[in-house]
């Protein structure tokens, strides 16, 4: 008999579930025919409980889960039979969904395994063509055959800047050095960003694979995966992939019997966010202090301890055997002119339909947003989406027709980054936008750079004055110098694109910076100190509910009497604006 | 690999030139007469490319790069200086001055500030952006160097002169983002950690982050006392690098100006520590003649007149102590002599005596105090020993014209020197002086070939094989704390293995070039400096009518009328001091 995988979506606040579910599989000796295992990306989101029955590709949503648990595996294990109450979205209703389904516009390259296979087993990704492109490059393709063929796919780097994959291995390739390199940037740092943690939970072989084929192309006989401490599934999952892979002749000494050697080794990142730029993720392997430092030369010549170093993230390498099996003609004919492929978005904010997509080059943020998204929550206007995470920019509702590759989001001020995208809507204040990604660069700052490290800082303080009503008319002077002087003088890309949200924010919205500074006012209400909550005398009618509410014991007056609140005393949190049922509170 | 002397041709500012292939743009600029503005880079250290000042235009490249770090390649079209990078580097420095306190008037660096002298040169008349100064109480721990993490701008040449050309890691840069600043790791006391006091990073320093502990205070204050005798003495290798901060050529030999200079602010006797160093020379290489002929297991001698690296030595190699010489530095010799030879001779109660080094190093301040044997006269036998750095401000405010100054012979008799005392200044120069004695010592005969070619120069250790009698003397000379280790690590390796010993005889000095670059010397030291001061010393050598320590009259009267011999009882009590283990880190 076939044995069934039970995926439970899983995350990290929410643990119960798996447990609940192996005790009743062993419970109803259901062990031998039943796989349970823990996932935290299983193709939708949204729900309370998901989980999701393989190879048939069904998916219950929305149970009670201690209720409904029993009926659904004595009614789908059992006896054989789909239960329709919960169910999601199956394979042979997709037709009828279409419409809805986030699949709609999407294609799988980097996620074609992620939610269709058990990580933790070799096998899995073996059925699903696994470790063949290894095969095909070793015994059927050159070193040059191998990188031709990257080159030729159109690949770029998936970190954000894009650089030509191909173009990459080649140079360190025509490096003569006895020893190189090969590295996984699975560093993934940006708020809100999990791309590259999905694809290492979810199909570590893949990222395993692509690094060998490189380490067979460039020559390298050694490679790294810098991995945040932070991921500990993933870290789990890689260690898991790495010694069964060795165990098997895939990796190690002798790949697949023939000459090709190569070894991976993980080392963990405490989670710093610079530690991505990959110099300072190289400094931070060699065991020294997180810090960049100046390119050239470029780590491709001259990386890890001094040797020709390939350093890729989790993404592009995960697209690598992909594109060995089926060929660069096959990638280079997805995607825009200058961009190949699809790439993967953490696609979060204001939306109906959050969650991991993956799109080819090209879609338009219009199609992510609305009919992969679902639109905006709440039925609200869409003021602006971010992309790039905090080395990005904020992208106007103009341009929501514009089809997104790596050219196209520089050219308004933005740029890919590692694949975030933050959907706003009017309620959302650009200044406070602004601010929030500062504060992460500030944070995550090196120090080294003069123009990053007190730039940086600079551009904080004016905004958290702009926010609470202290700016002056020069401070925008002050947030274009500075973001000029960072974007020109900064060591590394952290710095160098750390203003971004301020110039793009600055570019398409100043009128909400003047209305902060000059008027004092923050129309969406999310800078408190711009707010005044007052009570209309006329309205109010003194039953004294917002008084017994605010806890700065702000509001004050006798009973069946217009109320008042003190200024002083205010906190601004609202929630006597919340309490009123009589809309006596302004809001101004 | 790229031939030797491979000439490439690019285009700075439309001009095209030809320069060797492997230097950088900044490099290449200098060629063409072109300055770009630098505040992290420093030429005597591997770019860090930390300030963002440098950045230049390169055609066909996106983003600005830096000058100090990018090589220079065929074919370049480099634009250095226009109205837009000017504005980028305006805001930058004006962002580095919205982070440094508005304290030029107080500060050390006054007038010699690279920070202030960008300020002024880019017309910054205002702080445009807010100030946001970091808070940090001065480090006075080690008195001797002073960390102001305060005034830090963060270019990070402390920490690559220290953990990089020095190698002992004392400084690293700590925190993250705004809150980064420099300080030993963990956030220790200066004085607790592995520093040694040499002072590198305070000459190196573009700032006044790191200083020399200032005590030109008490050097008035002795002299205004009218109870105190005061007496002062110069090391040899401020003589070379004194004129530098009055406009005279490096290297230029201003021993007599000074002394001058010494007396005209009221010092009531003025030595020469290269007479002690000549007497160093007396006990040392009479030390390791005996050590050769009667105690070959304590070889190999290494030399002890550097007190940072007495300190490295008591951290690091403990196991070592044995080898040491056991001699003091010339300037404590001198100190002790000048409160019990002196002070008997003319008469003077030493306890009124104030003795005032004036030292090449920072590391000098703490030899004073370091252990009870720097108290041998009964008093400090040093009272207060400031830099060259030091001396200037006091001539400055002295009110002397230096260039103009007329010229004045020491005191005896703690004065005269010979061309083998002035050499200790130059790194090799301690060992060349003593084989010059030694030589005597062993065959009786003075040595023909006196200057040892084979162990000058800037090379970070050179050895060599004296022939005396018949006996070869290994010897090796190493400046620079990151080449001393080199050395020390084979002697420690022979000593364990109970191998035989590379070397018999072992000069160090921690500064890289000796003490003409000590670490209380003018600021901008370079290579080209060091070569300079260098020549300076070695022509004073040329000019001594006598060169050989053992010919020193005076050295002979005082051996005659006080100490009777090298290696007596009396000059053990006087001259020798002691060593002992010391943590590297104190807490």
């Amino acid at each position: 008999m076939n044995l069934k995988y039970l995926y439970v979506w899983e995350s990290d606040k929410k643990k119960n579930l798996y447990n609940t579910l192996v005790k009743k599989i062993t419970s109803k000796n259901l062990d031998d025919k039943v796989k349970v295992l823990s996932t935290k990306y299983i193709g939708i989101t949204g729900k309370k409980s998901i989980i999701k029955i393989m190879p048939e590709n069904i998916t219950y949503t929305n149970f009670n889960e201690t209720e409904d648990i029993d009926k659904i595996i004595d009614s789908h294990f059992i006896n054989n039979k789909v239960l329709d109450e919960f169910i999601y979205i199956t394979d042979n209703k997709f037709a009828k969904v279409k419409e809805k389904d986030k699949y709609y516009k999407q294609l799988r390259i980097v996620l074609r395994n992620s939610g269709y296979i058990d990580p933790e087993n070799i096998n899995d990704y073996l059925a699903r063509d696994g470790y063949k492109a290894l095969e095909k490059a070793l015994f059927k393709m050159t070193p040059t055959d191998v990188i031709e063929e990257i080159k030729k796919s159109g690949l770029r780097g998936r970190g954000g800047a894009g650089f030509p994959t191909g173009k990459k291995w080649e140079i360190t390739k025509n490096v003569q050095s006895d020893i190189k390199y090969v590295v996984c940037n699975a560093d993934e740092g940006d708020p809100g960003a999990y791309m590259d943690r999905s694809v290492l939970e979810g199909d570590p072989y893949s990222v395993i694979e692509g690094m060998t084929i490189c380490a067979y192309a460039v020559g390298a006989q050694y490679g790294y995966i810098y991995v945040r401490a932070e991921y500990p599934l993933a870290i789990k999952r890689l260690q898991m992939a790495i010694d069964k892979a060795n165990e098997m002749g895939l990796l190690g000494n002798n790949i697949l019997n023939t000459k090709f050697s190569f070894n991976i080794e993980i080392r963990l990142g405490a989670g710093a966010f610079v530690c991505g730029e990959e110099t300072a993720l190289i400094a931070s392997i060699e065991g020294k202090r997180g810090m960049p430092r100046p390119r050239p030369p470029f780590p491709a010549i001259s990386g890890l301890w001094g040797k020709p170093t390939v350093i890729n993230n989790v993404e592009t390498w995960a697209n690598i055997p992909v594109i060995i099996i089926k060929g660069s003609q096959w990638f280079s004919s997805i995607g825009t002119e200058t961009s190949k492929g699809t790439k993967v978005f953490a696609l979060t904010g204001k939306i109906k339909y959050p969650g991991l997509i993956e799109v080819p080059m090209g879609t338009t943020i219009r199609e992510i947003v609305f009919d992969i998204g679902g639109g905006i929550l709440n039925n609200k206007k869409i003021k602006a989406v971010q992309t790039g995470g905090p080395s990005g920019g904020v992208i106007p509702e103009e341009y929501l027709d514009l089809p997104i590759d790596y050219e196209s989001l520089q050219k308004i001020g933005s740029m890919m980054g590692s694949g975030g995208m933050i959907v706003m809507d009017e309620d959302d204040c650009m200044i406070d936008v602004a601010k929030f990604y500062l504060q992460f660069t500030v944070d995550e700052s090196c120090g080294k750079c003069a123009p990053c490290r007190i730039g940086g800082k600079q551009l904080l303080e004016i905004l958290k004055a702009i926010s609470s009503g202290k700016a002056e008319e020069d401070d925008i002077t002050r947030l274009k110098r500075i973001s000029f002087a960072m974007k020109n003088a900064s060591l590394c890309g952290l710095g160098q694109s750390a203003p971004n949200p301020v110039i793009s924010t600055l570019k398409y919205f100043e009128h909400e910076y003047i209305e902060h500074i000059r008027d004092k006012k923050c129309k969406t209400g999310k800078c408190k100190d711009l707010i005044t909550y007052t009570i209309n005398q006329e309205k109010c009618i003194g039953c004294g509910a917002c008084a017994l509410r605010c806890p700065a014991g702000a509001i004050s007056g006798e009973k069946r009497k217009p109320h008042n609140i003190d200024q002083l005393k205010c906190i601004k949190c609202g929630e006597c604006y919340l309490t009123c049922k009589f809309n006596a509170i302004n809001k101004l | 690999m790229n031939k030797l002397n491979e000439k490439i041709k690019l285009k700075i500012n439309n001009k095209v030139i030809e320069v060797e292939k492997g230097i950088t743009v900044l490099e290449a600029a200098k060629y063409a007469q072109i300055k770009i503005p630098t505040l992290c880079k420093h030429e005597d250290l591997h770019p860090t490319g930390a300030c963002g000042i440098c950045v230049v235009k390169v055609e066909g490249m996106k983003k600005l790069v830096r000058a100090c770090t990018t090589p220079a390649e065929n074919g370049m079209s480099i634009t250095t200086h226009d109205a837009e990078l000017h504005e980028v580097r305006k805001n930058v420095i004006e962002l580095i001055l919205s982070r440094h306190p508005n304290e030029c008037l107080t500060c050390l660096r006054n007038g010699s500030c690279e920070l202030q002298k960008f300020a002024e040169e880019f017309g910054i008349r205002e702080k445009f952006f807010k100030p946001m100064v970091l808070e940090k109480p001065k480090d006075l721990s080690t008195r001797a160097i002073v960390v102001d993490s305060k005034k830090c701008i963060g270019c990070g040449r402390c920490v690559e002169v220290c953990q990089n050309i020095q190698q002992v890691w004392a400084l690293e840069f700590i925190n993250r983002g705004f809150e980064m600043r420099i300080a030993p790791a963990g956030d220790i006391l200066l004085a607790d950690s592995p520093c040694i006091k040499c002072g590198q990073c305070s000459a190196h320093c573009p700032v006044g982050a790191l200083i020399e502990y200032e005590e030109t205070d008490k050097v008035w204050g002795a002299l205004r006392n009218n109870d105190l005798y005061p007496v002062a003495q110069i090391a040899p290798a401020v003589r070379v690098a004194f004129g530098e901060s009055f406009d005279l050529p490096p290297g230029t030999i201003t021993t007599k100006k000074i002394y001058a200079l010494l007396k005209s602010i009221g010092f009531k006797a003025v030595f020469d520590t290269n007479f002690g160093a000549d007497l160093t020379i007396m006990e040392e290489g009479t030390e390791f003649y005996e050590r050769y002929n009667n105690n070959p297991e304590k070889l190999p001698l290494i030399t002890s007149c550097c007190p940072s690296w007495v300190d490295y030595l008591e951290k690091y190699y403990p196991d070592l102590i044995e080898n040491f010489s056991t001699a003091k530095s010339p300037h404590q010799m001198v100190g002790v002599l000048s409160k019990t030879y002196f002070a008997e001779k003319n008469k003077i109660d030493p306890a009124k005596i104030f003795m005032v080094s004036i030292m090449p190093c920072t590391a000098k301040k703490y030899e004073i105090s370091r252990t009870d044997e720097m108290f041998a006269s009964g008093y400090q036998d040093v009272d207060v020993s400031i830099t060259t750095r030091e001396l200037v401000r006091i001539a400055n405010s002295g009110g002397i014209d230096f260039v103009n100054l007329p010229e004045e012979e020491c005191d005896e008799i703690l004065g005269k020197y010979t061309g083998a005392g002035t050499i200790f200044g130059v790194t090799g120069g301690v060992m060349e002086a003593a084989i010059r004695t030694a030589y005597y010592l062993f065959t009786k005969e003075k040595l023909k070939e006196i200057e040892l070619n084979e162990i000058r120069g800037l090379k970070g250790i050179k050895t060599g094989v004296i022939k005396l009698n018949g006996k070869e003397i290994k010897v090796a000379v190493a400046h620079g704390v990151g080449n001393i280790k080199e050395v020390l690590d084979q002697v420690r390796e022979a000593k364990i293995k109970k191998q035989k010993q590379p070397y018999d005889f072992i000069e160090v000095m921690a500064c890289y070039g000796g003490c003409i670059a000590g670490g209380g010397q003018p600021y901008q030291v370079s290579n080209k400096l060091r070569t300079q001061r260098t020549e300076g010393i070695y022509k004073d050598d040329r000019q001594q009518p006598i060169r050989y320590s053992f010919e020193n009259p005076m050295i002979k009267k005082l051996y005659e009328e006080y100490l009777e011999k090298p290696l007596s009882v009396k000059s053990h009590k006087l001259l020798h001091t002691k060593y002992k283990a010391r943590p590297i880190y104190y807490k």
